[in-house]
């Protein structure tokens, strides 16, 4: 029934996260689809960063690695990677943080280090990254992924990247003065924390999607808003900016270079 | 004297078995040349050091080379999974790979202090993470101005650096550009520098802030066209991102990886003879 899919509408309401004019912090892959949907659509103005020391780029096709040709030839400046972190993030100049995740638990918390024992692992993934310190000195944070039991547990087994830690004022009590994640942007919904508990809360729910469906997804008790609402479905220009991305990526990434 | 040899040259002189070897490149000018050459000579026991580790180091580590790996992410970017990296800490194998491992921040600092010559680096960070709980390099101090509570990690001092690079002059020193990373401080931090290039010049010609490496901080250039394929190299070739989502399936396989191994990195003489089959191995539209 729905003309668009729900990896689609995932990153369409993510994108609408970005305020023109703010200057973001790029994950790769769903953060930087969204990022790039935002600059193309309603936020013309806004600065992308990527950690490969990439300021104020503006690619045409989205990037598959963090360090592509693309991004530096479209940036306002290339910047050395100890430059990237230790003036531009640590020094202050990052509104957004805009990550992506492995697994994530009811207090934002991110996990892209190791399922299992850390010396015995399940499954070895691939690491930090910037992530702990986007999320730390970006002045807040969003995430994107997928929701799945796997993906949305309890408790992290490995904190990589910390969200509200065990809740209410802990990030606070840490010594970080940033807000955090404000939102979680999934195929299904939005999840934002609670104000007070800091416990994420289904705040929208995509059209096509359940609160039964939100919960089957989720690893522990999902508390929603009552009523919760409807995600506004995408607009005709947002679908055929976001599709016509796709289009000039696959493209791109599909020939010999 | 002139800084300038063959690769094979170059990384039988200076990389010896067990040494810390840094081969930088944030996705850009990675030096898959030199990397090929050290698996070539069969170097063993090596401790590896890269913010980013990808293919190069996957190989590294299947093919015997390495003892332990310090590093901040270590993936297949835009793919996935580095699956010899995994097989080596899940299960052993070739041998187990001890690792230690920081965040990029932490670790572009590190590099910054060995090039500053401090004894550790100090970091905002680290701060509501579990990594410091794993990394015993990594401690606190309180700053004795404000009383903030900081985090600190031992300065970078690689035995050997080997990066890629755009051009050197016939006496040796090097300029490069676009996505340059953490490879100036590399260069500086470490005890032996290694450069291949793509193109030996007559004169360089940098912008007054360009990044020129001067030849009396390096020990070796090797001149490697197309030396960081399949990374890019700005102003000569595009990354080739159909041979990183190539990869996958054979990393996944350890015979397959094995048989590959061989046949294009054992079994040719240098990069170009490598590259030269593997362009041929490379139909377009073929993705096994």
């Amino acid at each position: 029934m729905n003309q668009y899919t729900a990896e689609e509408m995932m990153t369409i309401a993510a994108s609408r996260k970005l305020k023109n004019g703010v200057v973001c912090f790029v994950g790769i892959g769903l953060p930087s689809a969204a990022a790039n949907l935002a600059r193309l659509t309603h936020a013309p103005d806004v600065v992308l960063i990527y950690e490969s020391g990439t300021i104020g780029t503006k690619p045409n096709v989205l990037p598959l690695s963090i360090g592509d040709g693309e991004l530096s030839e479209s940036a306002q400046m290339v910047v050395s990677v100890p430059e990237m972190f230790r003036y531009w993030l640590q020094g202050g100049w990052v509104d957004v943080g805009f990550l992506g995740a492995a697994q994530i638990d009811k207090f934002a918390n991110i996990n892209t280090t190791v399922i299992g024992d850390y010396h015995q692992p399940k499954t070895r993934l691939p690491g930090a990254g910037g992530a702990p310190e986007i999320s730390t000195n970006a002045k807040e944070s969003l995430i994107i992924l997928k929701q799945s039991k796997r993906a949305f547990v309890e408790k992290v087994s490995f904190i990589t990247s910390p969200g509200h830690l065990s809740g209410g004022d802990a990030r606070e009590k840490a010594g970080l003065s940033t807000k955090g994640p404000t939102a979680v942007i999934t195929d299904l919904g939005v999840l934002a924390p609670d104000p007070v508990s800091k416990e994420l809360v289904l705040v929208s729910l995509h059209e096509g999607s359940t609160v039964e469906q939100a919960q089957e997804a989720t690893g522990w008790h999902l508390k929603t808003n009552d009523p919760v609402p409807f995600t506004p479905p995408p607009t005709p220009l947002e679908l055929s900016v976001l599709r016509d991305l796709n289009e000039r990526t696959a493209l791109a990434h599909s020939g010999t270079h | 004297m002139s800084k300038i040899c063959s690769l094979k040259e170059a990384i039988a002189r200076i990389v010896k078995n067990g040494d810390s070897v840094a081969m930088e490149g944030f996705t850009h000018l990675i030096p898959y040349a030199a990397g090929h050459e050290v698996i070539r000579q069969q170097k063993r026991n090596l401790t590896l050091i890269r913010m980013t580790p990808d293919l190069i180091y996957d190989q590294l580590i299947g093919a015997g080379c390495v003892k332990k790996m310090i590093f901040s992410w270590g993936g297949n970017p835009g793919v996935g999974s580095l699956h010899r990296f995994r097989d080596a800490v899940e299960n052993g194998w070739p041998q187990p790979l001890e690792i230690q491992e920081h965040s990029h921040a932490d670790m572009a600092s590190t590099y910054d202090a060995g090039a500053a010559n401090l004894p550790f680096a100090v970091l905002r960070g680290h701060i509501g993470s579990d990594l410091p709980l794993y990394n015993p390099q990594i401690k606190w101090i309180t700053c004795p101005f404000t009383d903030e509570k900081l985090a600190v990690m031992p300065a970078l001092n690689p035995d050997v650096t080997i990066i890629h690079a755009q051009q050197a002059d016939q006496q040796g020193n090097v300029f490069l550009w676009g996505i340059v990373g953490v490879q100036k401080q590399a260069v500086l931090a470490a005890e032996k520098v290694i450069i291949t290039v793509e193109e030996i010049v007559v004169k360089l010609n940098p912008p007054p802030n360009g990044i020129v490496l001067p030849h009396w901080v390096i020990d070796a250039v090797c001149k490697v066209p197309g030396g960081a394929f399949p990374s890019y190299t700005q102003g000569y070739y595009e990354r080739n991102n159909r041979f990183y989502q190539q990869w996958d399936p054979i990393a996944r396989d350890r015979e397959r990886f094995n048989q590959w191994i061989h046949d294009y990195v054992m079994a040719v003489e240098n990069f170009a003879d490598y590259k030269a089959q593997l362009e041929k191995d490379l139909i377009p539209g073929d993705t096994k």
